[in-house]
């Protein structure tokens, strides 16, 4: 956990971390605690803010794999795609996300992510992202 | 993205929803009018350091650009249905074709290709000041709820 480090995009959206998910893989659990610029429309929280907090989500799990401190996996992996289903709206309280590396191969890491609020059994949106490995000294897998 | 409906009486004005918007997601981000037609709708992101995924690069965080692809194309949806409605993003996807130019505003511009009963299918590019040289693609689909 201590090689993972938030963009400053994540500062904008109020994203912090929140403690360690509990898949025990090492990866973070991100919170994003309501705030008015985060709302899309009456009632509801826009949801490019919700894949915004997802896609940071992914790039925090990625980090937590790095074995150099050093590294930084912003550098490191490039968002290729990123395909994000909203199954519910979310709502005027507090949003959590974490993320899953898939697999790390040579070129090319997979990670799955999901927010939800009040219940981890009923995320609001879910995103799978693809990112390319542009450095050779990033992890094999 | 929006539950209200205003009175039929009300004009619709695609482009009041971003000039004229005080609060929200879209203000923060500092999302600005462009144009529209008849079924697109194009804005801008001025260059913001608070949005960049990387401080030593100072490139632009996806993020942003996933959020103004999804305020473009739901006016856009609502151009095409004629007025504001309650709709929900089902999904989207983006491809990054190249990092966006430090320093650069990034345009978006969707269009909402097809419109049926229950959904609206919507697609559209973000670029740095060369539409031919784009920086994503996006691709989505709306939910619509009957007005």
């Amino acid at each position: 956990m201590s090689n993972v480090r938030l963009l400053p995009y994540a500062d904008f959206l109020g994203v912090r971390i929140d403690g360690l998910s509990d898949k025990g893989d090492g990866a973070p659990l991100l919170a994003m605690p309501f705030s008015e610029g985060l709302i899309g429309g009456p009632g509801r929280l826009h949801g490019g803010a919700i894949a915004g907090l997802l896609e940071i989500a992914a790039i925090a799990a990625i980090d937590a794999t790095l074995e150099d401190e050093g590294q930084n996996a912003r550098s490191i992996f490039k968002p290729i795609t990123v395909t994000v289903d909203f199954m519910r709206p979310g709502l005027f309280v507090d949003t959590y996300a974490r993320g899953e590396v898939i697999r790390i191969g040579n070129r090319v890491a997979n990670v799955m992510v999901e927010a939800w609020q009040d219940d981890p059994a009923r995320p609001i949106a879910a995103a799978r992202m693809n990112l390319a490995i542009s450095a050779p000294a990033a992890n094999e897998g | 993205m929006s539950q209200s409906e205003p009175a039929p009486t009300e004009t619709f004005d695609p482009a009041a929803i971003l000039t004229k918007a005080r609060m929200g997601h879209h203000v923060a981000l500092g999302l600005r009018y462009v144009a529209h037609g008849d079924d697109w709708c194009e804005g801008a992101l001025d260059y913001d350091r608070r949005l960049v995924s990387d401080p030593v690069s100072g490139i632009l965080a996806s993020g942003p650009i996933v959020s103004m692809m999804d305020t473009l194309a739901t006016i856009a949806v609502w151009i095409k249905r004629g007025g504001r409605a309650p709709q929900a993003t089902l999904d989207l996807r983006v491809d990054y074709l190249r990092p966006a130019k430090p320093g650069e505003s990034v345009f978006g511009r969707a269009e909402c290709y097809r419109l049926t009963r229950r959904i609206a299918f919507i697609r559209g590019i973000a670029h740095d000041g060369d539409a031919s040289d784009p920086v994503a693609h996006v691709a989505g689909t709306f939910m619509l709820s009957e007005r």
